[in-house]
């Protein structure tokens, strides 16, 4: 018993101090999606091997001002983005309520943007964009809608952000989609994914958001 | 003394008896609105929110017990084939198209009409669900 309490008081010290560690290291993000390793060459000719991360490529997309907007627009800032339809009845009112207090979160601060893409290729036209965007109370350029093509918005969606997106004639608005948020770094790297649906949720991208900014800066 | 005790038992059955009454009332009110929360949260909830406060000028609030008492026989209608005309709420116009829901019985449309009159500051009692066949009955020539 004596031997136990003696490794107690031995180790216990140790303990305390990982746990202060491990406290006081701030929470750092995960990195979403393919990584791969990069071995690269210094100068003196040592090997040292990087983490590439998956990212987002450059794209270029009408947005609610029929304007195309590239990632120049997202340059150094952070942004939530995610696919929707102007239409929906499903689970768009509700992601982009819960989008929008976030927005409202973050209004004085131009690092964090918006990016929502329509995947109503047939009906959501830029002017029909600008129209929900000032209707939902967030128009001007700090959160973005986006307009493509079929192709093009739905290969964005399923390689670049990884959200499921589909045209469904069976489904009561003509299209199913998951209600991801994605958050996107300002390496153009993916951090974090949230179901845009729930408020437990919402709440931890509004947290998490505030790392990524510490982070960065 | 006998007489003391069977008054008293008399009169304990004939408050029970009234208080049944309201209790069924009363229940059916409560079965009607907790229903009606349920449908609420699978048809309404995503557009006009939790409390009822609707979402930015594209759907509008559940919160003007004003317009839900002047339109209450056109709730039904509104319900069941959606709404493509612009709505005054709150003194905002709100011009989105409301989808239908066809498929809802008349018990449901009632239930919904319950929680909703009901919630969100409003305070209207019951709507029996036989008021809704008439109430569609009128919108069907309007």
């Amino acid at each position: 018993m004596n031997k136990l309490c003696q490794s107690i008081r031995f180790v216990a010290p140790f303990l305390l101090a990982i746990c202060c560690i491990a406290c006081s290291n701030d929470k750092k993000l995960p990195f979403y999606g393919q990584r791969e390793a990069r071995i690269t060459k210094a100068a003196d000719g040592t090997e040292k091997v990087d983490t590439v991360y998956q990212t987002i490529p450059p794209f270029r997309l009408l947005n609610q001002d029929s304007i195309y907007i590239t990632q120049d627009a997202f340059k150094n800032k952070i942004y939530v983005a995610d696919f929707f339809f102007t239409s929906c009845s499903t689970i768009c009112p509700t992601m982009h309520r819960n989008l929008k207090t976030i927005f409202d979160a973050y209004k004085n601060n131009p690092d964090v943007m918006f990016l929502s893409h329509t995947i109503d290729f047939k009906y959501d036209k830029p002017s029909v964009l600008k129209k929900y965007g000032q209707k939902l109370g967030v128009d001007g350029p700090k959160w973005q809608f986006v307009y493509g093509t079929k192709e093009e918005i739905y290969h964005i969606a399923e390689h670049d952000y990884l959200v499921a997106v589909q045209e469904d004639q069976s489904a009561k608005d003509g299209y199913i989609h998951q209600g991801w948020l994605v958050l996107v770094d300002k390496h153009k790297r993916m951090r974090g994914a949230y179901d845009g649906t729930k408020s437990d949720q919402v709440a931890q991208l509004q947290k998490d958001i505030a790392i990524l900014l510490k982070e960065e800066n | 003394m006998r007489k003391i005790v069977l008054f008293l038992v008399m009169s304990t059955v004939i408050v029970t008896l009234i208080y049944s009454c309201q209790d069924a009332e009363q229940l059916e009110y409560q079965t009607y609105y907790s229903n009606g929360q349920t449908l609420y949260q699978t048809y309404c909830q995503n557009c006009h929110g939790e409390k009822g406060e609707g979402l930015g000028l594209l759907t509008p609030p559940l919160t003007d017990s004003l317009f839900l008492k002047n339109n209450r026989t056109v709730l039904a209608c509104i319900i069941k084939n959606g709404a493509t005309t612009p709505v005054t709420v709150h003194g905002k116009t709100y011009e989105e198209k409301m989808p239908a829901f066809p498929k809802l019985a008349d018990i449901d449309i009632a239930q919904i009409i319950v929680y909703v009159t009901n919630s969100f500051g409003n305070k209207m009692g019951m709507y029996p669900y036989a008021d809704i066949n008439k109430d569609l009955k009128s919108c069907a020539t309007r």
